[in-house]
C-alpha cells in the first residue's frame, strides 16, 4: 500500500528531523560504547603484559578491573549496536533500498570483526580464573585486532557516504553494479578510518584515566591508581599529536572533496583567496559575529598559501548548502580546541616524566586528567556532529538526499521520546554498576554472591 | 544454484545457527522467568546464568550477521520487511536491549531489589524478543510483505498465523534451552536439576509440537503456496524434524542420556530448512523472488568471501568457546 501524494509536506519534514534526531542520539550513545569496544582491549593488554612481564600484581589487578568492566560496557554496546543495524531499516528503507548493495559491503566485513571480538572478549573476561598466565593473554590479543579491524570497515561505511564511489546505478537509481574494493578504500576511508580509531584510544584513554586521577585527588596514592592513571593516560596521550596530525589532513580533504561541508564548518560566505580564520563566533549570511578573526589563516591552512581559492556557499546551489552553519562552527572549533588542550596535557606528562620519571605533582594535573576524558568524549561527538550535519542534506554524497531516505512509517517522534527515556535509564544504571564495582574493589568486598534475582514472588506466575 | 541462491543459502544458514544458539539463549531467559520465587529459582537460575554468561553475546552476533547479509545481499527485501513489519520488529529491538543490558547489570549491580528488577527484564524481554521475531517471520511465510514495502503496520501481522509463529519460537527455543541445560545439569553432577530440565524439555517440546501443528492448520489457509511446497517438496524436512521431536521424547522418557542435543537441534533445523524450502524460489513469498530481489554479483561475492571467512575463523573459534565453557574453563568470578 502506498501513501497518498498527498502527504502533507510538513507530516514528511516532521518525521526526517525525528528520525534524524533519532540516529543522531542512539549513534551518540552508542558511539563512546565502541570507542571502548576498540580501545580497552589494549588497554589491559598492556596492563596484563606489564603485570606479566614485571610480575607486578597491581597491574594485573587493574586489567583484571578493567575487563570486568568492559564485560558490562560491550554488553550495552553489543545491544546499542544492534538498535543502530535495526535503524538502517526502519529509520532509512528507501537508502538501504537503493544503496544496500554498495553501503553493505563494509558491514558484511566488521560482521567477521564483531564475530571474532565477542568471542574472545569472552575467552578473556571470564578466563582470568582457568588459564594460565601467558596463554590468557594470547587469548586476548585478537580482541586488540578485531577492534581495530571493525572500526575500520564500519567507519568505511561510513566514508563512503561520504564521498561515495564504486557504484553504477541504473535510470531509476538503483545500484546495479558495485566495485567492493572501491567502495571499500573510497578516498575519505584514508582519513576518516585513522581518525576514528586515534579517537577512540584516546577517549578511552582519558576517559579510564579519569576515573584514577578522581582517585587520586581523594587522597588515594597507592601504586594501583598510579599505574591505573599512566597506562591509559600514556596511550591516550601518544595518540594525541597523531590525531592532531590526521584531523588537519582530514579538514583540506574535506575542503577540496566536500566543499560545501567546508564552507559550513568555516562560515565562508563567499569563496576566494585570502580567507579569514574565525575562531567561535556565530555564522550569518553577512560573515561570521563575536568571532576572533585570524586574516589569510584559513586559505593557508587549506593550501599552505595566503591566496588559496576556497569555495564558498555562494558557490553552491542553495538547496545543497549544509544546514545550522553555526553548529558546525562551533563543533568544529570545539574539537579542535579540545585536542589542543588535550595535546598541551599530553606535553605536560611528557616533560615531567622526562625530568623526574614521575606524574606532575600538582593537583592542577590531576584535575585536568580528571576533565579530559569528558573533554575527550565531548570532542568525539563534537567530530561526528560535523561530519554528519556537514553532510547534509545528503545521505549519500551528491546521490541521495536524507529526506529521500527518510521512512513513510508513523510515529518516529514518539519511537525517538521512548528510545531517549530507555537510553537515559540504561546509560544511569550502567555509570551505577560501573560506580558500584569500584567502590566494592576499593572497601575490597566479594562481588554479590548466587543469584537471588528473581521476580518478585507477587509477580511470578 | 545460482549466485543469488548460494546468498539466500548463506542467509538460512545465519538463521539456523542463530535459531539454535541464539533461540536457546531466549529459552533460557524463559526458564529464568518462570523459575519461582528466589528461594526455590535459585539453583535453576544459577546453572541458567552459567551456561548464558560467556556466549550469549557470541550467538547474538549471528543476529547481525542475518541483517547485513539480508540488507547486502537482498536490499529491496530488506527494505519492503524493514518499512511493513517495523512495528513488531522495533519491539523485538526494544526487547533486545532490555535483555541484554539486564543480563549484563542483574550480575553486578547492587541490593537484591535491583538485582531482581534487572533479572525480571532479562527474563521477561527474553520471551517478548522471539516472540516478536516469530511474528516477523510468520508474517514474511503469510506473504503479507509486498515487495514495494510500506505493507499495512497492523494487518500485516496482527494475524494468527505470525502470532503462533511468535508462540512457536518463544517454544523451541525453550525446548532447545531445556535440552541443552540437562545435559550442563548432568555435567555437573545435579541430578534433581537434570530431571528438573527433562521435565521442562518435555513440557516445551509438546507446546512447540502442538504450536507447529496449529500453524500448519493456519498455514493452510492463510499461505498457501508454502504449505504447497511445505507438504511436497518440504515433506522430508518435516518427516525428520517430526521423528527428531519424538526421537528425543523417546529418549527422555526412557531417562537416556543420549543423544540429546544432536535431536533436539535436528527437530528446529528441519523445520528452518522446511521453510526455506517452502517458499523458494521466493523470499517475500509470492511478491519478491531471490532472483529480483539479489544485489550485483561483485557485492554477491563479497557475501561468499565474509562467509568462507567466517568458516575458517569464526565457526573455529566458537568451537573453542563452547569447548572452553564446557569444560568450565571459562567463569565469572
Amino acid at each position: 500500500m502506498h501513501l497518498p501524494d498527498a502527504l502533507p509536506l510538513a507530516a514528511s519534514a516532521s518525521n526526517l528531523l525525528a528520525a534524524r534526531e533519532q540516529m543522531a542520539f542512539t549513534l551518540a550513545f552508542h558511539i563512546v560504547l565502541s570507542c571502548l569496544g576498540v580501545a580497552l582491549p589494549a588497554t589491559i593488554l598492556l596492563a596484563n603484559y606489564i603485570g606479566l612481564k614485571r610480575d607486578d600484581e597491581a597491574a594485573i589487578e587493574l586489567a583484571k578491573r578493567w575487563s570486568k568492566a568492559m564485560a558490562v560496557t560491550f554488553a550495552v554496546g553489543a545491544v546499542t549496536g544492534t538498535v543502530l543495524t535495526f535503524e538502517f531499516g526502519l529509520l532509512w528503507p528507501k537508502f538501504m533500498d537503493r544503496f544496500g548493495a554498495a553501503f553493505g559491503i563494509a558491514f558484511g566485513i566488521e560482521g567477521i570483526f564483531f564475530f571474532l571480538e565477542a568471542i574472545f572478549l569472552a575467552i578473556y573476561i571470564y578466563g582470568w580464573k582457568r588459564l594460565s598466565g601467558w596463554a590468557h593473554f594470547w587469548a586476548g590479543v585478537p580482541m586488540f585486532l578485531t577492534g581495530i579491524g571493525g572500526a575500520f570497515a564500519v567507519v568505511a561505511a561510513n566514508s563512503w557516504m561520504n564521498e561515495p564511489q564504486g557504484f553504477t546505478l541504473n535510470a531509476a537509481g538503483k545500484v546495479v553494479d558495485t566495485e567492493p574494493l572501491k567502495v571499500l578504500f573510497n578516498p575519505a576511508t584514508g582519513y576518516e578510518v585513522p581518525h576514528m580509531i586515534l579517537a577512540a584510544y584516546m577517549v578511552t584513554g582519558f576517559l579510564v584515566a579519569s576515573i584514577y586521577a578522581v582517585g587520586m585527588l581523594k587522597g588515594r596514592r597507592d601504586r594501583l591508581h598510579r599505574l591505573g592513571l599512566l597506562i591509559p593516560l600514556t596511550i591516550a596521550c601518544i595518540a594525541t599529536p597523531i590525531q592532531l596530525f590526521v584531523g588537519d589532513t582530514a579538514a583540506r580533504e574535506v575542503a577540496d572533496k566536500q566543499p560545501a561541508k567546508f564552507a559550513g564548518i568555516e562560515c565562508i560566505q563567499e569563496g576566494g583567496g585570502h580567507q579569514t580564520e574565525y575562531l567561535g563566533g556565530v555564522c550569518t549570511a553577512n560573515g561570521v559575529k563575536f568571532a576572533i578573526p585570524i586574516p589569510d589563516l584559513d586559505s593557508f591552512l587549506v593550501g599552505f598559501h595566503a591566496d588559496t581559492q576556497v569555495t564558498g556557499l555562494d558557490e553552491i546551489p542553495k538547496d545543497e548548502r549544509p544546514p545550522a552553519n553555526t553548529l558546525l562552527h562551533l563543533a568544529f572549533d570545539a574539537m579542535v580546541g579540545i585536542g589542543s588542550a588535550l595535546l598541551l596535557l599530553g606535553l605536560w606528562l611528557a616533560w615531567s616524566w622526562w625530568k623526574r620519571r614521575e606524574i606532575p605533582q600538582t593537583h592542577w594535573f590531576l584535575r585536568a586528567v580528571a576533565i579530559s576524558g569528558a573533554g575527550a568524549v565531548l570532542a568525539l561527538w563534537f567530530g561526528w556532529i560535523v561530519t554528519e550535519v556537514g553532510r547534509q542534506p545528503w545521505i549519500v554524497q551528491g546521490y541521495m538526499r536524507t529526506s529521500e531516505a527518510v521512512t513513510d512509517a508513523k510515529g518516529i517522534w514518539f519511537s525517538f521520546g521512548f528510545v531517549l527515556l530507555l537510553y537515559a535509564t540504561i546509560g544511569t544504571i550502567a555509570i551505577l554498576v560501573l560506580r558500584g564495582m569500584s567502590r566494592r574493589w576499593r572497601e575490597g568486598a566479594a562481588e554479590p554472591e548466587g543469584t537471588p534475582y528473581s521476580p518478585p514472588a507477587e509477580t511470578a506466575p | 544454484m545460482t549466485r543469488a541462491d548460494a546468498a539466500a543459502a548463506i542467509l538460512w544458514v545465519g538463521a539456523t545457527f542463530y535459531a539454535l544458539f541464539g533461540g536457546a539463549d531466549f529459552g533460557g531467559g524463559f526458564w529464568d522467568l518462570i523459575a519461582g520465587d528466589a528461594d526455590k529459582g535459585e539453583r535453576p537460575r544459577a546453572l541458567i546464568q552459567r551456561s548464558l554468561t560467556p556466549v550469549w553475546e557470541a550467538n547474538h552476533v549471528w543476529l547481525i550477521f542475518i541483517l547485513v547479509v539480508l540488507w547486502t545481499a537482498f536490499p529491496p527485501a530488506f527494505s519492503a520487511v524493514m518499512s511493513t513489519l517495523y512495528a513488531p520488529i522495533a519491539l523485538a529491538g526494544v526487547g533486545i536491549v532490555l535483555r541484554g543490558s539486564g543480563f549484563a547489570f542483574r550480575k553486578s549491580i547492587e541490593g537484591l531489589a535491583a538485582r531482581r528488577a534487572a533479572g525480571a527484564t532479562f527474563a521477561l524481554s527474553s520471551v517478548v524478543t522471539p516472540f516478536f521475531m516469530g511474528v516477523v517471520v510468520g508474517a514474511i511465510a503469510s506473504g503479507n510483505v509486498p515487495a514495494a514495502g510500506n505493507g499495512d503496520a497492523f494487518s500485516s501481522w496482527l494475524e494468527p498465523l505470525p502470532l503462533l509463529t511468535g508462540a512457536m519460537f518463544v517454544a523451541s527455543g525453550a525446548y532447545l534451552s531445556a535440552v541443552f541445560l540437562v545435559g550442563d545439569a548432568r555435567r555437573a553432577g545435579e541430578e534433581d536439576l537434570e530431571r528438573y530440565f527433562v521435565r521442562r524439555a518435555l513440557a516445551a517440546g509438546a507446546v512447540a509440537g502442538v504450536a507447529a501443528a496449529f500453524g500448519l492448520v493456519e498455514l493452510h489457509t492463510e499461505a498457501r503456496y508454502v504449505f504447497d511446497r511445505l507438504t511436497s517438496q518440504g515433506l522430508p524436512l518435516v518427516i525428520l524434524s517430526v521423528l527428531s521431536g519424538i526421537g528425543l521424547l523417546a529418549v527422555l522418557l526412557r531417562g537416556g542420556r543420549r543423544p540429546l542435543r544432536p535431536l533436539a537441534a535436528g527437530a528446529v533445523v528441519a523445520v528452518i530448512w522446511g521453510w526455506g524450502v517452502a517458499q523458494f524460489p521466493y523470499l517475500l513469498p509470492r511478491s519478491l523472488r531471490i532472483d529480483q530481489a539479489a544485489a550485483p554479483d561483485p557485492t554477491l561475492d563479497i557475501i561468499f568471501v565474509v562467509f568462507a571467512v567466517a568458516a575458517v575463523l569464526v565457526l573455529p573459534s566458537l568451537g573453542l568457546l563452547y569447548t572452553l565453557t564446557q569444560r568450565d574453563l571459562l567463569e565469572h568470578e
